[in-house]
């Protein structure tokens, strides 16, 4: 009886810290070779770039101490056995990188937008946050507070959006495009399957002729051409024009990912739910679109992040983004050469924002997988 | 006659392309009755009542369904499909919903009913399929049979007049055919009005008013039980019967 219990132990170890190394690291003769050689180059790489980015770097002062105003005061300038990043131009250009050209008495209010933001993102993020009803709802009027902080008007002052730049455009750019692209997507994708021939071709037009076209060539479409077809004496705003060219070829994307998602679902889904004597909206929005939508957030937040970062595109029609402002620090003749730092934080912030979208897909994929089960099974 | 049928179908023919599935389909249906409709497969009989709640939509004769002829017209699309329920063959259960959440859907925003009240009329559904204890569950953590029971609660729950089953058995497993045939026996004994389309012949002999065979897009034979097993008047009947049990 004892014998038959006893737990018989897998027999090399396969469990635990030296179970996981040789499972995965020193499976055998290639892997352990490979292995070591992965080895060997981290110990060349990461000690050189934690010298260069921190240790040796100059953040506000060189290495003799004097504050840095331009690129020659820096220490690998002074003494190039001596320094590593001059991380002095971000610390100098900071206000830049962050608001472009805001005027500094108004700044409280972008950076309230900024915590505003924040608090908006957190109901989606966290589903279990108390109160996250109250953050919804504050989540769906944000778009009209942070217009009015930032825009001006309701009695505060206009700033005119040819001052903002940096950040601030990046993330507009961004948040707006995503935000508005999804549900236009999905009214896109709807009626691009729909049976009324009219509504269908004329989705299917519009999504092939917005993704056969390269995002650059619409933000020139938007900034010349959209004037025209506005009537006479309204003129709309450059940054406007450009997030209109934005979002529609989000949506043509968003429309095209989302229509992936829609095909996935069984028809049996639908002949439910019509059987139950729901209409065609409810059917969608109740049954079909929740498990299209769960289906779709890989590529969802993959298209996301691709816009987040084409948002540097809207540098030809000369709106200074992130990046934008970047060039244009390097261009100031005060801080020429400096272009590894300067690359190398705007790849930096931009990587912050975009990993932080790809583990927020992960947790919700994590999050929606309950009790899934697709099909019939 | 037609008084006092609840559904009617006139000469109904539909094409698949070029493919005739349904050819001058006549059948009346009194209410209260149990029809079971059989055949081999192919030969029109899930496309016959997917027609009776428009899943599929006939091209010529006519379907009045409680008195409600279906046309185009989508108000009386939407009418026919409140009174009529219907049962798949795969279940077709709403994955990303629990099993309660999956029956008081169409109480809550079809028929506008308060969630208490809907989650209390689930809660009775699930007693009647005898699966209470799984209303927080996810259909895909059932098995095949409690799959199915769920569905007819959920289609129990629109207080239909009609109930439609699409061949309910023909997924599960050899196991789970009597728990989901037990719950329809019950249903049949309530005076439910039924059209059931199976292969389960026991089920058909203990419940069934009436028995209809079709072939090839027609109704071939219509019988009461007794004379449709035991002295069927077609040949192709004779050999449908022979073939289904012998197996």
């Amino acid at each position: 009886m004892n014998e038959m219990n006893e737990v018989r132990k897998p027999p090399v170890a396969t469990t635990g810290i030296i179970g996981w190394l040789r499972i995965n690291l020193f499976f055998n003769w290639t892997n352990s070779l490979i292995t070591l050689f992965v080895i060997y180059c981290l110990y060349q790489f990461i000690p050189w770039i934690l010298d260069w980015t921190i240790f040796s770097a100059d953040f506000k002062y060189n290495y003799l101490g004097e504050q840095i105003t331009n690129q020659e005061m820096c220490s690998r300038n002074l003494d190039p056995e001596n320094g590593g990043a001059c991380w002095a131009v971000i610390y100098v250009r900071f206000y830049q990188f962050i608001y472009g050209f805001y005027p500094k008495v108004e700044v409280w209010r972008v950076n309230v937008a900024y915590v505003m933001l924040a608090l908006a993102l957190l109901p989606l993020l966290y589903a279990k946050l108390p109160y996250r009803k109250y953050f919804l709802y504050f989540t769906y009027i944000f778009p009209v507070i942070a217009y009015f902080l930032l825009n001006g008007g309701l009695g505060f002052t206009e700033v005119s959006t040819n001052k903002w730049g940096g950040l601030l455009v990046t993330l507009v750019l961004g948040c707006t495009g995503i935000a508005l692209a999804f549900p236009i997507g999905i009214m896109l994708a709807l009626g691009r399957r729909s049976k009324l021939p009219v509504i269908s071709m004329m989705c299917t037009l519009f999504i092939e002729f917005i993704r056969g076209v390269p995002l650059i060539t619409l933000l020139f479409f938007g900034m010349v051409m959209l004037p025209l077809f506005l009537p006479e004496g309204i003129d709309m705003d450059g940054l406007v024009r450009v997030l209109v060219a934005v979002t529609l070829f989000q949506s043509a994307y968003m429309a095209e990912v989302i229509r992936g998602g829609l095909q996935a679902i069984p028809p049996g889904q639908y002949e439910a739910a019509k059987s139950l004597g729901m209409s065609y909206w409810r059917m969608n929005l109740l049954i079909i679109l929740p498990q299209a939508i769960r289906i779709s957030i890989p590529p969802i937040v993959n298209t996301s992040i691709g816009l987040f970062k084409d948002t540097t595109l809207v540098i030809i029609v000369g709106i200074l983004d992130l990046l934008g402002i970047g060039r244009g620090t390097l261009a100031d003749t005060n801080w020429l050469g400096l272009s590894y730092e300067i690359y190398f934080f705007v790849s930096l912030v931009f990587f912050i924002f975009t990993f932080g979208m790809s583990r927020y897909s992960l947790y919700l994929e994590k999050k929606l997988k309950t009790g899934i089960n697709m099909g019939a099974d | 006659m037609s008084e006092e049928s609840i559904i009617s179908l006139k000469n109904v023919n539909k094409w698949f392309g070029d493919f005739h599935v349904l050819q001058d389909v006549n059948l009346e249906v009194k209410k209260k009755e149990r029809i079971v409709v059989c055949g081999p497969s192919g030969s029109g009989k899930s496309t016959m009542i997917r027609c009776i709640n428009r899943l599929e939509e006939h091209q010529e004769g006519s379907i009045v369904v409680d008195g409600i002829e279906l046309t185009g017209n989508l108000k009386n699309i939407d009418n026919v499909r409140k009174e009529v329920g219907m049962v798949f063959q795969q279940f077709n259960l709403f994955p990303h919903l629990s099993v309660k959440e999956n029956i008081t859907l169409a109480p809550i925003w079809v028929k506008k009913m308060p969630k208490a009240e809907a989650e209390e009329l689930a809660m009775r559904q699930l007693e009647i399929v005898k699966i209470p204890e799984q209303a927080n569950k996810y259909p895909g953590q059932l098995s095949g049979g409690q799959q199915q029971r769920v569905a007819i609660a959920r289609s129990l729950a629109m207080n239909p007049n009609i109930m439609l089953f699409d061949e309910p058995t023909s997924a599960l497993d050899p196991e789970m055919i009597k728990e989901v045939l037990d719950v329809m026996v019950d249903l049949a004994n309530g005076g439910m009005t039924m059209i059931v389309v199976t292969h389960e012949m026991g089920f058909a002999k203990t419940v069934a008013d009436r028995m209809v065979f079709m072939d090839e897009g027609k109704i071939v034979e219509e019988a009461s039980p007794d004379k449709f097993f035991n002295n069927p008047e077609s040949d192709r009947t004779k050999l449908f019967l022979s073939q289904i049990l012998h197996q």
